[in-house]
C-alpha cells in the first residue's frame, strides 16, 4: 500500500510540476521524453502555444518523421533508410544533412493516443488559418477531442468566425460534443442541431448514446432525448438507404451509357443493312487508341484532348468502316451468316495490327482534370465526374444521331434504304453508296464510344472484345433497327446488371442478366421494340 | 439389307471414301511407326506428335458436328465449344477422381483444388464421376441435356439465323464466366489437371497415348458414319428441307423444330465426345475453353475445309489447326493476321471450302458446274 504511494506521488510529482510551468523550450525536451504522458502534455503545450512553428513541427510528428539527433538533442525532420537518412530543420524545410546513420536518430515515437492528442492540437491551431477550407476541416477534426478543452475553444471560434459554412462546421461540431454534456437542455440543444445530418460519424455517436451503461441503466437519462435520437436514427437510416439507391441507379445509368455508346453504332449498321459487325468492337478500340495518339501528339493540350479526340476517333473509326464496307461486306450482302464470319476476321486482323504497333500492353490515356475527382452531394452519396460526364455525354450523341436520322436528307434516304430497299432504289436513292455512309457513321459512333471508354478502363488490344457481346445483347434485347429500343435495351441491362451486383456478385449477375435475355427472346424473339411490317420476314 | 445399301452408297462418294481410307491408314501406320520404329529412323513418329495428331482429330470430330448443324441444317452455332468444353470437364471429373490420393495434398477424397479452397465434402455434383461409365455417360448427356433445353427454347420460338448465333455466342460467354468462379467447383481459373491414369493404365505412357489416337481416329470415323447415315434417312432428307426452306417444311406439316432440335443435341454429344477424348490428351481443361473465340475457331475450321460435306470439316479441322501449331511455334505475330485473313477470304472467295476446289477451277473455266451438296447460304440463313 505504502509503495503504492509512493509511486503515485511519484507520478504526480514529475508530471504537475511541468505541466504548470511549461515554456517553449520545455515542451521540446520534454517530446523526447520516454513517458507517453509526458510526450502528450508536451504536445499540448505546444498547441496551445501561439508560436507559428508550432505546426510544422506536430505535423512532422503525426508523419512519423520527427527525430531526435542523439548527440546534440536537436530535433529534425528526417527522411531515409537505414544509413542513409536526410534531415531537415523541422521549421524552415531547410536541409541540414545527408547520410545521417539510423543509429545517430532517436524518432519521437507516436502513440494512438498521442496521436489524436497530435490531430487536435493540430485542428486548434488550424482554426485560425487564413484559408477557411481549413478552418471548416479543423472544426470536423476538433469534433473528436476532449469535450471539457475543445468546447470553449470552438465556442470562441464560432464568435469570431465570419464565413457561413465554417459557422455551420463548427456549430455542428459543438452539438457532437453537447450531446455528451450532463445538462439535458444543452443536450436537446445539441440533438436539434445534429438533427437532420447524414455523417456516419453522428450515426455512430447516435447509436453510442443510445446504449446501456454495465449496470443496465440508459447511458441516456432522459427518455424523451432517448426517444428524439431513435427517431434521428431511423431518418438517418431511411436517407441511408435512399441514397445507395441513388448510387446503384447511378452506376447503372453510367454503365447502360457506356453500353449505349457501344451498342448504338451496332444498332445503326444492323438495323439499316441487317449486317452484323463482329468488327464494331474493334470500331472502339481504334477510338480509344486515337485519343492515346492524340495525347501523344498533343501533351501540351491534355485538357483539350478529348474535345479534339471526339472527331479525330469519328473520323478514323468512320474511315475504317467505309474501307471495311466497300471491300469486304458489300460483297456479302445478303448472307448475314457469313458476313458475321468475315467481319470476326476483319477483328482479329485489326487486333493484331494495333497489337503489332502500340504493344499488347495496357496503353495509360490520361484523365483531364477536369474529369477527375468525386461530387460530393452529402456525405453519402458522392459521384465520380468521369461517370458524370459520361451520363451526360451519350444522351447528347444520342439526340445528335436522331436529328440526323429524322431531319437531315441522308437521314431520309437511310430510312429509306432500311424499309425497302428496292423501292428506294427505284426512286433514285444510291442505296450502296448510303450503305457505305451508313457504315462509316456507325463505325464512327463506336470510335467516340472508344473516347469516352478510354476514360474508363484500360485501352488494350483487347478492349473491344470485352464490350462486343454485351452491345450485342442489348441491340437483340432492345430491338433491332431502333433507336429507341437501343436506348432502353442499353439502360436497362446496365441497371439489371447494378441492382443484381450486391445479391449475387459482379460475375454471376453478368451470368444472370444473359440467362435473363435469352429467356426474353423466348417471350420475344425480335426483342423490346421489334420492327413490324411485312419486310421483316425477309 | 438397309445397312449394306447405305455402306454401298456411302462408299461410292469419292470424299467419303478417300475420308475413310486415309483414317485407316492413319490408325494402321501412325501407331506401328511410333512404336515399332526405332528412334534414330527417319519414319519414327515421336510420341508428341502422336498425341498432337490425336488433338488434331478430337477437333476434326468437333467440326464435324459442327457441320452437322450447320451445314445441315443452318443453325450457325456460335457457342459450340461450350458442348466440347462440357464433355472434357466430365471426363476430367473422372480423371480427377482417379487421381485418389496422389493429390499434393493427398486427400483421399477431395480434388487438390477443393483442398485449398478448404472444402469439407465433395459436392453433390460430383458424385458417381469415380465411375468410368458413369463418366462417359455424362460425356454425352450433360452436353446433349444443354443442347436439348437451350434449342427447344431457342427453336419453339423461331429463334434464327444471326440472333441464334448470337444468343449461342452468349451462352458459351454466360458459361465461361460461370467456370471462372472458385465456388461452382470446377477448379476455376486453373481448371482440372494433373491427371495420373484412366482405368488404371498411366496416361503419360506411349503405349496409353497411341492407344488415345486409335480412339479418337475411330470415333471421327464412327461419327462421320453415323451423321451420314442420319443424312441418309428419312428424317436427314427433311432436315435438309428444313435447312433449304423452313417456312415451307413447315406449312408442309413437319414440326422443323422437332428436327431441328434433334440434330441440335446429336452435335451437341458428338461435340461433347469429342472434348472428353481432347482432355486425357492434352493433359488439362479450364474455362478458356469456353471461349466464344475457340467457339468461332471451329466455325472457321468448317468453313475452311467446306460445309455440308462433313469429311470438308474434319479436313478443315485438321488443316487450320495445322498451321496454327507452325504459325504459332515460328511467327507468332503473324498468326492472328493469318486467322483473320482466312475468315475474309474463305467467306468472301471460297464458299465451298478446300473440298470444293473442283466446283471452283469448273466455275473459272466456265464449265458446267458439279453440284455439290451445299446451301445457298442466302435461303438458309434468312
Amino acid at each position: 500500500m505504502i509503495r503504492y504511494l509512493l509511486v503515485l506521488k511519484l507520478v504526480f510529482l514529475t508530471i504537475v510540476p511541468t505541466a504548470w510551468s511549461l515554456d517553449w523550450e520545455n515542451a521540446l525536451k520534454q517530446l523526447g521524453d520516454k513517458k507517453f504522458a509526458q510526450v502528450e502534455s508536451a504536445v499540448k503545450a505546444l498547441g496551445r502555444s501561439d508560436d507559428l512553428r508550432a505546426k510544422p513541427l506536430l505535423e512532422t510528428m503525426l508523419e512519423n518523421k520527427l527525430y531526435q539527433m542523439k548527440h546534440s538533442k536537436v530535433l529534425v525532420h528526417a527522411e531515409g533508410k537505414r544509413n542513409d537518412f536526410k534531415t531537415y530543420d523541422v521549421f524552415t524545410g531547410k536541409e541540414l544533412a545527408s547520410g545521417v546513420k539510423k543509429r545517430e536518430l532517436k524518432r519521437i515515437r507516436v502513440n494512438n493516443r498521442i496521436r489524436s492528442t497530435l490531430k487536435s492540437a493540430l485542428a486548434r491551431i488550424a482554426l485560425d488559418d487564413p484559408n477557411p477550407e481549413n478552418r471548416k476541416e479543423a472544426a470536423e477534426n476538433l469534433r473528436e477531442g476532449d469535450p471539457k478543452e475543445v468546447t470553449p475553444l470552438l465556442k470562441q471560434a464560432l464568435l469570431d468566425e465570419k464565413s457561413e459554412d465554417v459557422r455551420k462546421s463548427i456549430r455542428f461540431g459543438l452539438a457532437t460534443l453537447q450531446l455528451k454534456h450532463p445538462d439535458p437542455e444543452i443536450r436537446r440543444e445539441s440533438l436539434r442541431l445534429l438533427s437532420g445530418s447524414l455523417e456516419p460519424e453522428v450515426k455512430n455517436l447516435l447509436i453510442k448514446a443510445l446504449e446501456k451503461n454495465n449496470d443496465g441503466t440508459w447511458i441516456e437519462s432522459e427518455t424523451d432525448i432517448r426517444e428524439q435520437i431513435a427517431k434521428e436514427l431511423e431518418n438517418i437510416e431511411f436517407w441511408e438507404v435512399v441514397y445507395s439507391g441513388i448510387k446503384t441507379l447511378f452506376f447503372g445509368l453510367s454503365l447502360g451509357s457506356v453500353l449505349l455508346l457501344a451498342a448504338i453504332g451496332l444498332s445503326v449498321t444492323f438495323g439499316v443493312m441487317g449486317v452484323i459487325n463482329m468488327a464494331h468492337g474493334e470500331m472502339l478500340m481504334l477510338g480509344a487508341y486515337t485519343t492515346f495518339v492524340i495525347q501523344q501528339l498533343f501533351p501540351q493540350f491534355i485538357e483539350y484532348s478529348l474535345l479534339i479526340s471526339i472527331p479525330a476517333a469519328f473520323l478514323v473509326a468512320g474511315i475504317v468502316g467505309i474501307l471495311l464496307e466497300r471491300t469486304v461486306i458489300r460483297l456479302l450482302y445478303g448472307r448475314p451468316l457469313e458476313t458475321l464470319l468475315a467481319t470476326f476476321g476483319v477483328s482479329l486482323v485489326l487486333q493484331q495490327t494495333v497489337r503489332s504497333i502500340f504493344g499488347p500492353l495496357n496503353q495509360n490515356v490520361i484523365t483531364p482534370s477536369w474529369m477527375q475527382g468525386t461530387l460530393e452531394i452529402n456525405p453519402l452519396l458522392s459521384l465520380t465526374y468521369n461517370r458524370l460526364t459520361i451520363i451526360i455525354f451519350v444522351p447528347l450523341v444520342l439526340v445528335t444521331l436522331l436529328v440526323l436520322l429524322k431531319k437531315s436528307h441522308f437521314g431520309l434516304e437511310m430510312r429509306a434504304v432500311t424499309q425497302n430497299r428496292g423501292m428506294a432504289g427505284a426512286m433514285g436513292i444510291r442505296s450502296d453508296r448510303i450503305d457505305a455512309l451508313t457504315f462509316g457513321l456507325g463505325s464512327g459512333i463506336a470510335g467516340i464510344g472508344g473516347v469516352a471508354l478510354s476514360q474508363l478502363t484500360n485501352v488494350g488490344p483487347n478492349l473491344g472484345q470485352s464490350y462486343i457481346i454485351d452491345s450485342f445483347m442489348v441491340v437483340v434485347f432492345g430491338g433491332v433497327g431502333n433507336l429507341w429500343g437501343t436506348f432502353f435495351g442499353a439502360m436497362s441491362l446496365g441497371l439489371a446488371n447494378k441492382l443484381l451486383e450486391p445479391f449475387a456478385g459482379a460475375v454471376a449477375a453478368k451470368i444472370l442478366v444473359l440467362v435473363l435475355i435469352i429467356l426474353f427472346l423466348q417471350k420475344r424473339p425480335r426483342g423490346m421494340f421489334a420492327l413490324k411490317g411485312r419486310f421483316v420476314e425477309n | 439389307m438397309q445397312k449394306d445399301s447405305f455402306f454401298n452408297t456411302l462408299l461410292a462418294d469419292s470424299g467419303a471414301r478417300w475420308f475413310l481410307g486415309c483414317l485407316l491408314a492413319l490408325v494402321t501406320l501412325v501407331p506401328l511407326l511410333n512404336g515399332l520404329v526405332s528412334q534414330d529412323s527417319v519414319l519414327h513418329i515421336p510420341t508428341y506428335a502422336v498425341s498432337l495428331m490425336g488433338k488434331y482429330l478430337c477437333f476434326a470430330l468437333l467440326a464435324l458436328s459442327l457441320d452437322l448443324v450447320w451445314g445441315y441444317c443452318g443453325i450457325l452455332s456460335l457457342g459450340h465449344g461450350a458442348f466440347f468444353a462440357l464433355g472434357g470437364y466430365a471426363f476430367g471429373m473422372h480423371l480427377m477422381r482417379e487421381i485418389g490420393e496422389r493429390g499434393v495434398y493427398g486427400h483421399p477424397v477431395l480434388p487438390d483444388f477443393m483442398v485449398f479452397l478448404n472444402w469439407e465434402n465433395l459436392p453433390w455434383y460430383w458424385w458417381g464421376f469415380d465411375s468410368f461409365i458413369f463418366a462417359i455417360l455424362m460425356v454425352l448427356l450433360i452436353p446433349g441435356l444443354l443442347a436439348l433445353v437451350f434449342g427447344w427454347f431457342a427453336f419453339r420460338s423461331r429463334v434464327t439465323g444471326v440472333y441464334l448465333s448470337i444468343i449461342t455466342q452468349a451462352l458459351t460467354y454466360a458459361l465461361m464466366l460461370a467456370f471462372f468462379l472458385n465456388e461452382l467447383g470446377f477448379g476455376g481459373n486453373n481448371g482440372l489437371t494433373d491427371f495420373k491414369d484412366v482405368l488404371g493404365i498411366e496416361l503419360q505412357s506411349d503405349s496409353t497415348r497411341r492407344g488415345l489416337f486409335i480412339i479418337s481416329a475411330l470415333a471421327l470415323a464412327g461419327g462421320f458414319v453415323l451423321c451420314r447415315w442420319l443424312l441418309k434417312t428419312h428424317y436427314g432428307k427433311i432436315l435438309l428441307a428444313v435447312r433449304d426452306a423452313e417456312s415451307r417444311s413447315r406449312f408442309l406439316g413437319y414440326r422443323t423444330e422437332n428436327y431441328k432440335l434433334f440434330a441440335f443435341v446429336v452435335a451437341a454429344m458428338l461435340a461433347g465426345l469429342a472434348g472428353a477424348l481432347y482432355v486425357p490428351q492434352v493433359g488439362i481443361i479450364n474455362p478458356g475453353e469456353f471461349s466464344p473465340l475457340n467457339s468461332i475457331e471451329i466455325v472457321i475450321w468448317v468453313a475452311v475445309g467446306g460445309r455440308g460435306t462433313l469429311y470438308g470439316a474434319a479436313l478443315g479441322a485438321i488443316v487450320v489447326n495445322f498451321a496454327k501449331t507452325w504459325f504459332t511455334g515460328a511467327m507468332p505475330e503473324l498468326w492472328l493476321f493469318v486467322l483473320g485473313g482466312m475468315f475474309v477470304v474463305v467467306t468472301v472467295s471460297l464458299p465451298k471450302g478446300i473440298v470444293g476446289i473442283q466446283f471452283y477451277r469448273d466455275k473459272l473455266f466456265q464449265h458446267k458446274p458439279k453440284t455439290l451438296p451445299t446451301p445457298s447460304s442466302s435461303e438458309a440463313s434468312s
